[in-house]
């Protein structure tokens, strides 16, 4: 019985795997990457671990496989977040069948920041106003 | 076929083929931001391999590897981007 169970997660793993490989090599852009990334990877990975857990069905092998499923959960949309973010300020460019860049004009590209929120992005926007 | 066939012929075939579409993201992707991610993806899969692995040998104690190995992804992806993005500022 746990036999077939191993059977079905450690397939859907491989696959999972394979799906974000695949992925990460055809995407045409920096963003759709990351994203594929992040999303197939911790899944496949996850069901790879679960497997192991099922096969040997001791206490302290699934305290490990959930620590560590717990542990790549957190970090992989934390990382996946960073990168991005240094990608955008990097310049790079979306791809060019994207339709929009919510972020386009108001990111202050010196320091980092959102516009609105430092001094004087506020006194640019209020002298703009009076004109 | 027992599960120990299923794993040796199936599964770690797959997983070493993605590592290698991986790799060739690693040696190709135009800028920088593109290897770490693919160095990151390379890691997850050596996570993978390693489960897989540790049932293979009947072995659990690997399992602690790999959590050792997705600290390390981790640590490397936050440091590749803050690096980055502090390089960029200060220009």
């Amino acid at each position: 019985m746990t036999d077939i169970l191993v059977y079905i997660t450690s397939g859907f793993g491989a696959i999972f795997v394979l799906l974000a490989a695949i992925g990460t090599l055809r995407m045409p852009d920096q963003y759709l990457r990351i994203s594929v990334n992040t999303k197939a990877a911790t899944l496949g990975v996850g069901l790879l671990l679960t497997a192991a857990a099922l096969f040997f069905l001791e206490t302290s092998v699934t305290t490990r496989v959930i620590a560590v499923i717990i542990f790549i959960l957190i970090t992989a949309p934390v990382g996946a977040h960073l990168i991005g973010r240094t990608s955008y300020f990097l310049g790079n460019p979306l791809w060019k069948k994207s339709i929009t860049d919510d972020l386009e004009n108001k990111y202050n590209k010196h320091t980092h920041e959102l516009k609105g929120h430092t001094q004087e992005d506020e006194d640019e926007a209020k002298h703009n106003s009076n004109l | 076929m027992n599960v120990h066939d299923f794993l040796y012929y199936i599964i770690l075939p797959v997983l070493s083929i993605s590592s290698l579409l991986v790799l060739v993201r690693f040696f190709k992707g135009p800028s920088i931001v593109d290897r770490v991610v693919a160095l990151d993806l390379l890691i997850t899969i050596g996570i993978g391999i390693i489960a897989v692995y540790s049932i293979l040998n009947d072995k659990p104690t690997f399992l602690d590897i790999s959590l050792v190995l997705a600290l390390i992804a981790f640590l490397g992806t936050v440091a590749f981007a803050y690096y980055l993005e502090k390089r960029n500022k200060n220009d």
